[in-house]
C-alpha cells in the first residue's frame, strides 16, 4: 500500500470573497507500514490534508494515487477507499449514535454491504483489539467514560479492516492515562499489524515518542518532513510558526550551552535520560542504570 | 472567611426510570473540602470522571449540593436569594469556545453579559474595552468571532466573563481544544488577570504543565480530594499521581528518573531552568 499526493492544491470557497487556499502544492509519498505524525497550528491545513487521503475532500488540482491508482479516475471506487483508509475524526465519540456500542461498531461493515454475521465478527474482533472490556459492549455509548467512548469510536473504524488508520487528535480532552492508553493502542496496531498510521497531534512530546516520520504543516505547505530528531533540530523555526519542540529538546540544548557534554538531539525522555546518565557517569564513575 | 469554602460537599447524580423510581446513584462529589482565598490561583487536577467539572459547576451554582455546604464570596449557595450574586462573583469559562460565543461581533459578545445584568450602556462600553484589553484582544473588537483562532475565541470568552467584573473565574479545561500557541495565549491571559487584577482563578485541567504557575493544587479522584499542596509538593509524588491516572510535567519526570538512576538532583523539580541549574552544579 502506498499513498502519493502529487501537486495537490485545495481552495475553500473558490471564486468567492471567502476564498482560502488551504493546501498549496503538496507532494507527499506515504509508504506501507509507516508511522507518521502531522503537526501544525490551527488552520495550517492538517485536517484538510488528511481528509484528502480517503477522498472525503477532492483536490482543487493535482492527483492522489492509492497503490498506484488515480483515485479521481471516473471508474475508481471511492467508497472502497474509505474502507481502506480509516479516518478517526476529532472527538469521534460525538459520532456514536446506535443504542449499544456493539451495534455502533457493526454499522461500518454493514454499511459497506457485509452480511450481518460477517459484520458482527468484524465488530467482535475490532472491539477486542481496542481492549474494551466485554462488559461495555452492549451498553449505551453514553454510559462509557471519555477514554472508553474514544476506544469504541476507533473500533468502529477498525471494524472496516482498513489498511491505513488516520487519526485527527485522538487524545484531545483525555486525561494523561487515557492519552497514553490510546497512543499505546495505536502503536500496537502499527507494530502488530504493520498498519500504516497517520497521527495528527498538538503534543510535541507525543509525536516525538511515537512516530518515525514527522510532517510539519504551515500555511497549507509542508515546512519539514523528516525524523522527529531532524525536525525538532529546527526548534527556532518551529517557534516562529507557532509550534515548539519537546521540553527535553530545549533542556539538552541549554545543557550543551552551559558546557555539559551531554550529546545529541534528544526528543524523548528516554534519549535525554540516557545521554545525561552517560555524561554523568563519564564524570563521576558509573551509576546504576 | 475564604472566598470559597466547601465543607463535606456531596453531589449525587440520581437516575430515575419512567415511574420516578431511583435506578442508580452516582456519587460525583464525595465529601469535598475546598478553601480558596481571594486572589489565589488554584488548579484542580483529576482524571476524566473524577468529579472536577461537577465541582466547578457548584462554584457558580449550576448544580446544587446533595449535602454539605459551600460558601462563595461569603454567601451560602443553598440560599436561593443569593444565586445571582454568586453567579456574578464567580464567572465560568468552558472547554469549547464555539459553545460560548453568541454574537457576530467580538465587542457585542463581550457586552452581552453586562447588558444582561442591567449595567448602564456607557459603563458597558468601558467594561468591554477594559476586558478586551486585559486579554490582549482589543484590536479584534470589531471582528467576527468565527474568523478567530481557538485561542483568540477562548480569550474573547474570558473577556466576556471579565466584563461582568467577577472576583473569581472558574475555567473548566479551557485549553483542551487548542493548539500549543492557543494554550499559551489563554494561560498568559489568565495569569495576568490573576497577577495584575487580583482575580481569583480556579483552573481545571489535564495538562500538568499548566499547573506549575498555580499557588496551590487540588487532586481529585472518585469524587474526593486525595492530594493538595503547592505544585512542587504535588509533583514530587510521581507514583501517587500516576496511581490517580495523572502524570507530571516531562521535565519533572526526567528529574525523577535521573534521581532513581543515581543522579543526585533535588526532588520536585518543576521547570527546565531548575533542572539545568541542578545538573550544572553536578558537573
Amino acid at each position: 500500500m502506498s499513498i502519493i499526493l502529487d501537486k495537490v492544491n485545495y481552495v475553500y470557497s473558490e471564486k468567492t470573497a471567502y476564498e482560502i487556499q488551504a493546501l498549496k502544492n503538496i507532494n507527499l509519498k506515504i509508504d506501507d507500514g509507516e508511522f507518521i505524525g502531522v503537526i501544525g497550528h490551527t488552520g495550517s491545513g492538517k485536517s484538510t490534508l488528511i481528509q484528502h487521503l480517503n477522498g472525503l475532500i477532492k483536490a482543487s488540482s493535482g492527483g492522489i494515487y492509492y497503490n498506484g491508482q488515480d483515485i479521481y479516475d471516473s471508474d475508481y471506487k471511492l467508497k472502497e477507499l474509505r474502507g481502506k483508509v480509516g479516518l478517526v475524526f476529532q472527538y469521534p465519540e460525538h459520532q456514536l449514535f446506535e443504542a449499544t456500542v456493539f451495534a455502533d461498531v457493526c454499522f461500518g461493515p454493514r454499511n459497506r454491504g457485509f452480511s450481518r454475521k460477517d459484520s458482527e465478527l468484524k465488530a467482535f474482533a475490532a472491539l477486542r483489539s481496542v481492549g474494551l472490556s466485554e462488559d461495555f459492549w452492549y451498553r449505551s455509548p453514553f454510559e462509557l467514560s471519555g477514554g472508553q467512548k474514544r476506544r469504541a469510536a476507533i473500533a468502529g473504524v477498525l471494524a472496516m479492516e482498513p489498511e491505513a488508520l488516520v487519526l485527527d487528535e485522538p487524545t484531545a480532552g483525555l486525561d494523561p492515562k487515557g492519552r497514553d492508553e490510546i497512543l499505546d493502542l495505536v502503536a500496537k496496531l502499527h507494530r502488530e499489524r504493520q498498519m500504516t498510521v497517520i497521527l495528527v497531534s498538538h503534543s510535541m512530546e507525543d509525536v516525538a515518542k511515537y512516530v518515525q516520520r514527522l510532517i510539519v504543516m504551515n500555511r497549507g505547505s509542508i515546512l519539514y518532513d523528516g525524523t522527529p530528531g531532524e525536525v525538532f533540530a529546527h526548534y527556532r523555526e518551529l517557534e516562529e510558526v507557532g509550534l515548539a519542540a519537546p521540553q527535553v529538546t530545549y533542556l539538552m540544548h541549554e545543557l550543551r550551552k552551559r558546557g555539559i557534554p551531554a550529546a545529541g538531539t534528544a526528543t524523548t525522555l528516554d534519549e535525554a535520560k540516557q545521554s545525561i546518565l552517560q555524561a554523568f557517569s563519564a564524570k563521576h564513575g558509573s551509576v546504576q542504570r | 472567611m475564604n472566598f470559597i469554602e466547601a465543607r463535606k460537599l456531596v453531589h449525587e447524580y440520581i437516575r430515575r426510570d419512567e415511574d420516578d423510581n431511583v435506578e442508580s446513584i452516582l456519587t460525583a462529589l464525595d465529601g469535598v473540602d475546598l478553601d480558596v482565598k481571594e486572589g489565589e490561583f488554584v488548579a484542580i487536577l483529576g482524571h476524566n470522571g473524577s468529579g472536577k467539572s461537577t465541582l466547578a459547576k457548584h462554584l457558580n451554582v449550576l448544580l446544587k449540593a446533595s449535602s454539605g455546604t459551600l460558601w462563595v464570596n461569603g454567601k451560602d449557595t443553598k440560599d436561593e436569594s443569593s444565586l445571582w450574586d454568586i453567579r456574578q462573583s464567580a464567572g465560568m469559562v468552558f472547554q469549547n469556545p464555539d459553545n460560548q460565543i453568541i454574537a457576530s461581533v467580538v465587542e457585542e459578545d463581550v457586552a452581552f453579559g453586562p447588558e444582561n445584568i442591567g449595567v448602564p450602556t456607557s459603563e458597558i462600553w468601558k467594561r468591554v474595552e477594559r476586558s478586551l484589553k486585559s486579554v490582549g484582544m482589543i484590536q479584534y473588537r470589531e471582528h467576527s468571532p468565527n474568523r478567530l483562532s481557538g485561542g483568540q475565541k477562548q480569550r474573547v470568552a474570558i473577556a466576556g466573563v471579565m466584563a461582568m467584573e467577577p472576583k473569581c473565574i472558574v475555567l473548566d479545561e479551557p485549553t483542551a481544544m487548542l493548539d500549543p500557541n492557543g494554550r499559551r495565549e489563554v494561560l498568559d491571559a489568565v495569569g495576568q488577570l490573576n497577577k495584575e487584577k487580583g482575580v481569583t482563578i480556579i483552573l481545571i485541567t489535564h495538562y500538568m504543565e499548566e499547573v506549575i504557575r498555580a499557588d496551590r493544587v487540588y487532586v481529585m479522584d472518585n469524587g474526593k480530594v486525595v492530594m493538595h499542596g503547592t505544585p512542587r509538593a504535588i509533583f514530587s509524588q510521581v507514583d501517587a499521581l500516576k496511581s490517580y491516572r495523572l502524570d507530571v510535567p516531562q521535565i519533572t519526570l526526567l528529574a525523577y528518573e535521573l534521581r532513581k538512576a543515581g543522579v543526585p538532583v533535588p526532588e520536585g523539580i518543576l521547570t527546565r531552568q531548575e533542572l539545568v541549574e541542578a545538573l550544572c552544579r553536578l558537573f
